[in-house]
């Protein structure tokens, strides 16, 4: 593959969301209001936000979840920026991490200087059943879903093929929630944003309030194991390996490399920018990795002139603990058939050799699915500027990458970050 | 109904031939490689030259799931919590896979299910009157 470079250089130099929850009375346009303010105040220098020339939002599917399509000149019109060009970017749950690769080549191109790129979701306005057909929609619908299949359903069946191959075990899935879930409770902005220890004592004290009897858990592994507080949603896949729903909104600044410095001392150079899409799941050759995945990272890699290896942290799609597994191999991190022990073994933890998802990922933060990539590179910002609060890894984080997954691997898109200062 | 050599390579088409209880995808004849779900132009060659091939059936399971939380097209078959249901990736004998119900199995034993397990077609009817549909499963051998 020869390795493309881009035209010219961006940086990101502004990142925010609004809190990730179940939030009743706010629409996708109202957490697009608290992103977008959030991401100003992330900018160090002054900034005018009418030098914003142009939009890419990320959304997934506001036409089902809120029943409101041409979502991008609404997100322009609530911050001011009526009049700016605003396209609506979809891929599924990687919709905004698409939108980021939309705003770099833009600038990337010469037309632009100064970029706004957002991602919304708002799900929690339909019940259960709804949102699974809704995210099913991200599927083949034709061949996929008549099957029977849902998205944990999906990516279950990759999960058994996995085991097959490999010899993991449900427990090896459950130690990825437990650790995503310990940076979570770290994170201010995380929808779940509790260890699964203090979910299990907080499930005991209700108990114990209720004059019920008080269960008897031991430790986190023996509360995962147990039906009635971790229930099946698709074996070998749990409530707790699943990402939750949730409504948020993510925004970032792009702006052109030269002029990088007008807005801060310390901006994120996007160094590398890989996308790849892939068949249905059933077409694939081999059902344990995502191939879009593996070269979406080696355009990246490419045209960074960098390693796995010399990436410090990472935020990758864990929109169930076995995709995280499987993202950490088609990232070259581990070798395939490796990645499911990296976080028994406190690899991937915050003070392992391999940070990934500080933030809590997918599965603690929340997944407001077309906000979601965007909202990776918000977790990156924050961590390789310091500002990561109690979650921050320790030590200069030179390079950084985000991987975001739209469907079962139809879409991948992987951005690799660096400072220089 | 229209004769097998004259019906477009459509989703439609693939339906059509599962109420007649035939799998049927489409077969390159430049290229020799077989499609399931059928497809128009060949992936391979680039070739639009292509014909219908019926498949025999014969499967074993590749990847599979047992489903507790059901979309309401399966609740309304009688799915859920207390029913689940296994869904598959099944490859057939003649080396294609297709995502597909899986039957004969117990579901709420989804650690006793194993991968390469031998499976044959079946074609199962789901609603009724206008509604009517047959949907792709494969039940234990």
């Amino acid at each position: 593959m020869s390795t493309k470079k881009l035209g010219r250089g961006v940086a990101l130099v502004g990142a925010g969301m609004s809190k990730f929850g179940a939030f009743p009375d706010k629409s996708s346009r109202d957490l697009f209001v608290e992103a977008f303010q959030s991401m100003r105040q992330s900018v160090d220098k002054d900034f005018d936000p009418t030098d914003i020339e142009t939009i890419y939002i990320g959304n997934f599917s506001s036409d089902l979840f809120e029943s409101q399509s041409h979502t991008a000149p609404i997100m322009a019109d609530v911050v001011g920026l009526a009049s700016r060009p605003a396209t609506r970017v979809e891929d599924a749950c990687a919709s905004s991490g698409v939108a980021l690769r939309q705003g770099i080549l833009a600038i990337a191109s010469g037309l632009y200087d100064v970029v706004l790129v957002g991602g919304i979701e708002k799900m929690t306005n339909l019940p259960t059943a709804e949102v699974t057909d809704t995210l099913a929609a991200a599927a083949d619908t034709l061949y996929e879903i008549p099957a029977g299949f849902t998205f944990p359903g999906f990516y279950a069946a990759i999960a058994s093929a996995y085991m097959h191959k490999y010899g993991m075990k449900p427990e090896h899935l459950m130690n990825v929630a437990i650790k995503n879930h310990e940076n979570g409770a770290l994170n201010p902005n995380a929808q779940f944003g509790m260890t699964i220890a203090a979910w299990m004592e907080g499930r005991k004290a209700s108990a114990a309030k209720k004059g019920k009897p008080i269960p008897t858990w031991q430790n986190e592994m023996d509360f995962l194991h147990d039906d009635s507080a971790n229930p099946m949603i698709a074996w070998p896949l749990r409530l707790f390996d699943c990402s939750p729903i949730t409504d948020g909104a993510t925004a970032l600044l792009l702006v052109a490399e030269d002029i990088a410095k007008q807005f801060t001392d310390h901006p994120l150079h996007i160094i590398g920018s890989g996308q790849a899409s892939d068949v249905a799941l059933h077409d694939r050759d081999d059902l344990t990795t995502i191939n879009a995945a593996r070269l979406a990272s080696q355009q990246a890699y490419g045209m960074a002139g960098v390693t796995p290896k010399d990436i410090r942290v990472a935020e990758v799609h864990d929109c169930f603990t076995i995709a995280e597994v499987v993202a950490t191999e088609d990232l070259g991190f581990f070798a395939p058939g490796e990645g499911f022990k990296a976080a028994e073994d406190h690899v991937t933890a915050r003070d392992g050799a391999k940070p990934i998802n500080t933030s809590g990922g997918l599965k603690s933060k929340g997944h407001p699915v077309g906000a979601s990539g965007a909202g990776q590179a918000v977790e990156i910002f924050k961590q390789m500027r310091g500002l990561a609060g109690k979650r921050q890894v320790a030590g200069d984080i030179p390079l950084a990458l985000t991987h975001n997954v739209g469907g079962t691997g139809g879409t991948c898109v992987v951005h690799i970050y660096e400072r220089r200062d | 109904m229209a004769m097998t050599a004259e019906r477009p390579f459509t989703a439609a088409s693939f339906t059509q031939f599962l109420n007649e209880k035939k799998l049927m995808g489409s077969h390159c004849i430049h290229c020799d490689k077989d499609f399931l779900p059928p497809r128009a132009i060949c992936s391979q060659c680039y070739s639009d030259q292509l014909e219908w091939v019926e498949f025999s059936g014969k499967a074993k399971l590749a990847a599979f799931t047992s489903i507790y939380i059901a979309p309401t097209a399966m609740i309304a078959a009688g799915f859920g919590r207390e029913n689940p249901y296994l869904a598959g990736v099944v490859e057939l004998e003649e080396g294609v896979k297709i995502s597909a119900q899986i039957l004969g199995l117990d579901a709420k034993k989804p650690d006793q299910v194993k991968i390469g397990t031998p499976l044959k077609v079946e074609f199962v009817e789901r609603g009724e009157g206008e509604t009517k549909q047959t949907a792709l499963a494969f039940r234990v051998e």
